[in-house]
């Protein structure tokens, strides 16, 4: 039985329509993430299923049951907000308690629940503080055992890693993920941060312009994005996008991409046997990590190489990798290379494209081939 | 050696005396025009005091704007219970208690409508809400004198005239324009996922009013208070139009204290009755003053 589902669900603001037929599904126990940039529709979809915003039309259900109509307290959910909304004026106890006592859960009860999520958070000592009194990693913690409390059959999570600073941010992406291996409660976790998305989901829907992109687990949707968003927002440099045509190679198929020189590249498709149209314009998607420094060795490893000679343009060393811009034709692509050997400026690189991880997109309809 | 003749040199340097000769000039010019101006803004509250505690005789001896030769509280007395205004001799501590009655029922019952307006035009938005908010605003800018007619005609119809029910009334209605700006335009800045994740726990519209909105509201509740208080305690018009006699707040008592129709004035028992009527918003003052310039400026700066 599905933990949660949204069938082709529609929300408009007035003439706005924010939500454009939504199909979801969480299963017992999932981690689903809502990932997509401002103004998706993500965190619209995310209070529509807790019930703060209305159903304009379509169907929400939690469990065996259609909760269009239920006001939020009746879902059996917990949210996690981005400001973390912990009660100013309550102790972080009082804070827990809240929803318990609105409720009518019996004392003793209570006191064993917050004694059995303050364990599980280590909050014990931060009890009798005030949410002033906190550290924003404090306060994320003390958020995250208010919803645990009350022990719900569904948690919701909007943005809540954002106010953190980047070390923070981490650490306590690392907690959630403990955290949910040991619950074990289904999950929908909002975040514009598709590393957040990538690391924490079982499966992730990537959401733009009030619809589903793509709903999978999180390495088919890093792998085979379905359409050339997906490709760009998922991965950091984005996906490559070069311009190219398919042509016929002495029967197997492989793409023509235009050269800095004014000339052609020829790349061979890794299994590229027959069957597509020739002089059929595409665009040829490539992540940054399957751009090599081309030697003989590297063909061995890898069987679907081609290679491609590009100027290199700038390079950005980060540390642990350096980027690369190199020119391709009129557009720039980036590379992520190894410190060893990384491209110097003003080189002109032969580059090895692992073209057994690349994807082909239709130009108009932007969709993967 | 440098070091050691610094301050030496720094203290001789002809520049920086004058620059400190002008600075301190400048002070003292500036606390000296200050000076003067809250003296003469000082001078009549010193003059009512004074006259409260001078004797009759001595008052007609020496001139209404003069030092104390003589030092009595028998006008503190006679004004609080004995002397004659319009009926009766019992000075205006009736009218005082009716002040009483009539401004802290009426503060708390606006204050608390204020509150309760303010979270639902805040938090709990409906269709149209905005404009009750601004129909409510229009009360800002009435003048009071506008209602007077509708009121005459309502206290009639409701057998409130000349009472202090009736003042009460008006004062909760009349107050409920500013009570509700006031606690609306605060609560306006308590962040919504508060509310979202106390209905998510489960708290309803009454729980979430006591439970969160209030134990955040005592800067704006004291303004709120304040602004009451002062305003109901020191107003006029509807006292001294709607009561008479007995039922007359301390205001419209004032008044007919210096027209009591004797053709003798009593400078001493007017001041000292003045000081009465002004005792009360004077110390709502004291005790909150701070709250109420941190509560208006709230938001505003931060």
């Amino acid at each position: 039985m599905a933990s949660l589902s949204v069938h082709n669900l529609y929300k408009n603001f007035g003439l706005v329509e924010v939500l454009k037929g939504i199909d979801l599904e969480a299963r017992q126990g999932e981690f689903i993430a809502l990932v997509g940039p401002s103004g998706c529709g993500k965190s619209t979809l995310l209070a529509m299923i807790a019930g703060l915003e209305t159903v304009t039309t379509g169907e929400i259900w939690i469990g065996d049951r259609m909760v269009n109509s239920v006001p939020p307290k009746d879902r059996d959910i917990a949210m996690v907000f981005q400001s973390y909304a912990l009660y100013p004026t309550m102790t972080v106890k009082q804070n827990m308690l809240f929803g318990m006592e609105a409720r009518g859960v019996p004392k003793p009860q209570q006191e064993e629940a917050i004694r059995r999520v303050a364990n599980l958070l280590q909050i014990e000592m931060l009890l009798k503080r005030k949410p002033g009194q906190l550290s924003g990693g404090q306060r994320q913690r003390v958020a995250m055992g208010r919803a645990l409390v009350r022990d719900p059959q569904l948690f919701l999570f909007d943005e809540p890693l954002s106010n953190l600073d980047a070390k923070l941010r981490v650490e306590m992406r690392t907690e959630i993920k403990k955290l949910h291996n040991r619950v074990g409660k289904t999950t929908i976790y909002v975040t514009h941060d598709q590393v957040e998305a990538m690391t924490l989901a079982s499966r992730i829907a990537v959401m733009h312009q009030g619809q589903v992109q793509q709903f999978d687990e999180p390495q088919a949707v890093y792998d085979r994005p379905a359409n050339m968003f997906v490709a760009g927002f998922m991965g950091s440099p984005s996906m490559n996008f070069i311009p190219a045509q398919l042509v016929e190679d002495g029967g197997t198929t492989a793409v023509t991409v235009r050269a800095a020189a004014g000339g052609t590249a020829k790349l061979a498709l890794h299994n590229g046997a027959g069957s597509r149209a020739a002089g059929k314009d595409v665009i040829l998607g490539v992540r940054p990590e399957h751009l090599f420094r081309y030697h003989s060795d590297l063909k061995a490893q890898k069987p679907g190489l081609a290679t491609l000679s590009a100027p290199v343009e700038l390079v950005e060393p980060t540390g642990a990798e350096t980027m690369a811009v190199m020119r391709v034709g009129d557009i720039e692509i980036v590379g992520r290379f190894d410190p060893d050997g990384a491209p110097r400026m003003g080189e002109n690189i032969t580059l090895g494209v692992d073209m057994a991880h690349a994807c082909l997109f239709e130009p108009t309809t932007q969709r993967l081939i | 050696m440098a070091e050691a003749t610094l301050p030496s040199t720094r203290a001789l340097d002809p520049e920086a005396t004058a620059a400190r000769r002008r600075y301190v000039a400048g002070r003292v010019l500036v606390y000296g025009v200050l000076s003067v101006f809250a003296l003469l803004y000082a001078i009549p509250l010193l003059v009512v005091v004074f006259n409260s505690f001078r004797d009759l005789p001595e008052i007609a001896h020496n001139g209404l704007i003069n030092f104390p030769h003589s030092f009595s509280w028998d006008a503190w007395g006679q004004a609080w219970s004995s002397y004659c205004v319009g009926g009766g001799c019992n000075g205006i501590r009736q009218n005082f208690i009716n002040s009483v009655e009539l401004t802290i029922p009426a503060t708390i019952i606006s204050t608390a409508i204020g509150a309760l307006n303010g979270y639902v035009l805040s938090k709990w938005k409906f269709p149209g809400s905005e404009i009750v908010f601004t129909c409510m605003l229009l009360g800002v800018f009435m003048p009071g004198q506008v209602a007077l007619m509708p009121w005459a005609f309502i206290l009639g119809k409701l057998h409130l005239s000349n009472s202090i029910a009736g003042l009460i009334l008006i004062h909760c209605v009349q107050g409920i324009s500013f009570t509700t700006l006031f606690c609306r335009n605060f609560y306006v800045n308590i962040p919504d996922d508060l509310i979202k994740a106390a209905r998510i726990d489960g708290a309803g519209f009454w729980r979430i009013f006591w439970r969160i909105i209030l134990p955040l509201s005592p800067p704006i509740l004291i303004v709120t208070v304040i602004w009451q208080f002062t305003g109901i305690w020191n107003e006029f018009l509807y006292g001294v139009i709607f009561t008479s006699g007995s039922q007359q707040p301390i205001t419209a008592a004032l008044v007919a204290l210096g027209t009591g129709g004797v053709n003798v004035r009593v400078y001493n028992v007017s001041s000292a009755a003045v000081l009465i009527g002004a005792l009360p918003p004077l110390l709502v003052y004291f005790l909150g003053g701070k709250y109420f310039v941190r509560g208006l400026t709230q938001g505003a700066i931060k």
